[in-house]
């Protein structure tokens, strides 16, 4: 479908996220969204949506949008619904003939307005097949806020309602498997992908999604500095552990076929991935190894199970 | 010629939206505005009209896809009543806020706690503060009426604002009616062509809606939607008269009933008013007593002027509500019927009663006694009962 | 009304209707290089112009034209400092302040 990919050309493509909004320095949110709109093709225009999060707040700023083509927040919990209006309009625009441009549909909604409170709008978008994207920036918990827990963020995680402390080792549960959730919606293209060196993996998974007709799903990983408790300038480090730890693994699922896109040569043990981050501190206090194993074990468990998937 | 039907109010409501031919409705079922959607879904499945339907998974849904449909440069609306209302209102804010000319057909509906499917105002009172256009109706005519003019009035550059129009649940939504139909022809013309000025789809103009407005921006963007309320006055007033034009049915903020020479005077919102109109033209006929009736049906914005205008004279009034708000002093309507009265230095003695909560039906008699209690109050000056329950039972 | 028209003490009758912004990428007119404790600094002899430091800039600060970057854009460059430690060849150095 998409051509091959060529680093040079698609980085000199039209910028669409203009400079000038207020994320936080070294947000990893904004580098989702620049390289999610990248995959565009120049010719075509697109309607943003957005829910309620940092990156709404920050990105439509009354008078200041950051934005090069039409943009709408509208709540927290309901970019689904509000962009599945949006997608509906367009189709019957067409067909009255009122409009005659090319139109594609993304929006983006942090792991708080995707996993919870905006979960049941997009399960009933994806369920209806709207021919757009949903993209969720998953930056592991409620950042606009402060920080607090969400049903993406990490076991043993301490966040601002999950605080380690004497008699606790931060969050207890582990996270809410959404890619998976997504592609069970038998919705043609749902994936999964960060940031890797050169872009390739989520420009391409970007493009698919985009020019898939139908519903499809994007989770991207969007490490957050001031969340996650790591120095700013080390955002492609901290992806590239996610990645070679198994912790965030890169697959797509396409038309129901699982496909692994990225096995590590060598599978690094967690705790060089969580060892950075502030919020996982607690864990590298003597006493802790258990926690750490048992760590270990539950990204080995998915790691394995989503291998067993993906040979099906 | 005007087409004679015998509609339900739900049905009268449909037959308006396959008139209209919408381009896009979301909806989601719920008792008893869910056979709004059904009809329209029969409409679009044999072609009648290329609306499409959204089949949303709630209410809030409902409202954020219109939401969205609206803002893209659609014409949008939906349907609900009570629960789902309620879930959708922080859409309302939202809809209103981004200045959408969203319409809602509601179902009156009491809010649950305990459920109850019935009749009454709970669920659109409650919405009285979210910058919707309210307009109620007392018959199935009524609010097929006001459906058709819904369109013009929230479209109007001066107004840009979402309209509701309510009616009794069962009472008007599922009891069949002779209504007087407009024409296909006519209704194209009052509604028109709906050209947006700016649109999410507009490849020329890109434009970015909902924003984060700080503190220096928020009451400003406020002040605005009040200059639109304010404007919807007259665009109301406008669209009667060419309604009036049209069919011959004359509209305004509110309908006087036998109010020339009236001394004592009920004040009430929706469905009842017919069997107050029956309680007034007996009391006339028997007694000869001087009572009328003023049936409110623009709520939002208040006709405060227009309404004290026409009360403050009278011996003593009696406003009804169909919801409570808990004050612990009355009613919605009863506050502000009250508040203009106070503005336009009234003399008149005025209670505010409760009456119909959860669909309790109201009865002739129930209205003559009211009218026999401001006859009381006029003569003695003594208000013993001043926030009461019509047709409650009591030890 | 221009974006660039209405400010925090614009009246109330010129603010946009809904919040509505008529015009794309407004944002540029703020500027966020304000916001800067570390400025990156770009050694054009030694860039080879590989790009690899223009995705992972969360402020769209790198311009690229024809396939080849520019210095920075210091009206909005926050300093993370994301690029300087993926560029290959050390052609972006953080040099402390503004």
């Amino acid at each position: 479908m998409e051509k091959t990919y060529n680093f040079k050309e698609v980085m000199s493509k039209e910028e669409r996220l203009a400079p000038g909004h207020r994320m936080c320095a070294g947000c990893g949110g904004t580098v989702t969204v620049r390289a999610v709109l990248r995959a565009l093709r120049p010719e075509d225009r697109a309607v943003v949506g957005n829910a309620t999060g940092c990156l709404e707040v920050s990105s439509f700023m009354y008078p200041f949008t950051a934005y090069e083509d039409s943009y709408i927040h509208n709540a927290f919990e309901n970019a689904g619904a509000t962009l599945s209006g949006v997608e509906t309009a367009y189709r019957v625009l067409k067909k009255k003939g009122k409009i005659d441009d090319t139109f594609k549909f993304i929006t983006f909604g942090g792991d708080g307005g995707t996993y919870d409170i905006g979960f049941q709008s997009l399960s009933g978008a994806m369920e209806r097949g709207h021919d757009m994207v949903y993209v969720c920036y998953d930056n592991g918990a409620y950042m606009n806020t402060g920080t607090q827990r969400s049903s993406a963020t990490p076991q043993y995680a301490d966040t601002t309602t999950t605080p380690a402390g004497k008699v606790s080792d931060g969050k207890v549960q582990v996270r809410k498997d959404l890619t998976a959730i997504m592609a069970q919606h038998h919705i043609p293209y749902a994936a999964q992908t960060t940031f890797t060196s050169n872009f390739k993996d989520l420009h391409t998974k970007a493009e698919r999604a985009i020019y898939t007709p139908g519903a499809a799903f994007l989770n991207v990983m969007s490490p957050c500095p001031r969340g996650w408790g790591y120095d700013p300038s080390e955002l492609m480090t901290i992806c590239k552990l996610a990645v070679d730890t198994c912790y965030w693994p890169l697959y797509e699922v396409i038309d129901g076929k699982w496909v692994l896109n990225y096995v590590p040569k060598k599978k690094l043990p967690i705790e060089d991935f969580l060892r950075p981050q502030k919020r996982f501190k607690h864990l590298f206090k003597p006493d802790k190894e258990e926690l750490l194993a048992q760590f270990q074990t539950e990204v080995d468990r998915q790691w394995e199970a989503l291998r067993r998937r993906c040979e099906l | 010629m005007a087409i004679r039907e015998r509609l339900s109010g739900n049905e009268a409501v449909a037959y308006a939206i396959k008139q209209i031919n919408p381009d896009v409705m979301p909806a989601f079922p719920i008792t008893p505005s869910t056979e709004i959607p059904q009809y329209v879904a029969n409409y679009i499945a044999n072609g009648d009209i290329d609306t499409e339907f959204i089949h949303v998974e709630s209410e809030h849904s409902a409202m954020s896809a219109t939401l969205g449909a609206s803002a893209a440069g659609a014409r949008a609306l939906t349907a609900t009543s009570s629960c789902g209302m309620a879930l959708m209102w922080e859409e309302l804010y939202v809809a209103a806020s981004d200045r959408l000319p969203i319409v809602l057909a509601l179902v009156n509906r009491a809010l649950t706690g305990p459920i109850n499917i019935n009749a009454d105002h709970s669920d659109s009172m409650g919405a009285r503060d979210s910058g919707w256009i309210q307009i109620y109706a007392e018959s199935n005519q009524e609010v097929y009426d006001n459906f058709l003019q819904a369109f013009p009035i929230a479209e109007d550059p001066r107004v840009h604002l979402p309209v509701m129009i309510c009616q009794d649940g069962f009472i008007t939504s599922h009891g069949v009616e002779n209504i007087l139909l407009v024409e296909d022809e006519k209704v194209k013309d009052l509604v028109g062509e709906y050209h947006p000025e700016h649109f999410l789809l507009n490849s020329k103009e890109p434009i970015a809606v909902g924003p984060y407005a700080v503190s220096n921006y928020y009451m400003e963007t406020k002040r605005g939607q009040r200059e639109a309320m304010i404007n919807a006055k007259e665009v109301i007033l406008e669209l009667a008269a060419k309604f009036e034009e049209m069919t011959g049915r004359h509209y305004g903020f509110f309908e006087e009933y036998a109010m020339e020479d009236a001394e004592y005077v009920i004040v009430i919102i929706g469905s009842a008013a017919g069997t107050c109109k029956a309680a007034v033209d007996k009391i006339r006929q028997t007694a000869g007593k001087k009572v009328g009736l003023c049936k409110i049906r623009v709520f939002r914005p208040f006709p405060e002027e227009e309404l004290a205008q026409a009360l403050k004279d009278r011996k003593a009034i009696a406003v009804l509500d169909r919801s409570e708000m808990f004050s612990a002093t009355g009613g919605p309507l009863g506050a502000e019927v009250r508040a203009a009265l106070y503005g336009a230095k009234s003399q008149a003695e005025t209670v505010n009663y409760l009456y119909g909560l959860g669909g309790r039906d109201i009865t002739v008699e129930d209205f003559e006694k009211v009218y026999g209690r401001l006859e009381e109050i006029a003569r003695t000056h003594e208000i013993p009962d001043m926030y009461e329950y019509i047709g409650l039972r009591s030890r | 009304m221009k974006s660039t028209e209405i400010n925090e003490k614009s009246p109330w009758q010129d603010i946009t209707e809904g919040n509505k912004i008529f015009e794309p990428a407004t944002s540029r007119h703020f500027c966020t290089g304000e916001w800067r404790t570390s400025t990156p600094v770009f050694d054009e002899e030694k860039c080879k112009q590989c790009l690899l430091c223009f995705p992972v800039c969360p402020d769209s600060s790198i311009p690229v034209k024809d396939g080849k970057r520019d210095d920075f854009d210091y009206d909005h460059c926050k300093g993370c400092g994301i690029c300087a430690k993926v560029c290959p060849f050390g052609a972006i150095t953080m040099k402390e302040g503004k």
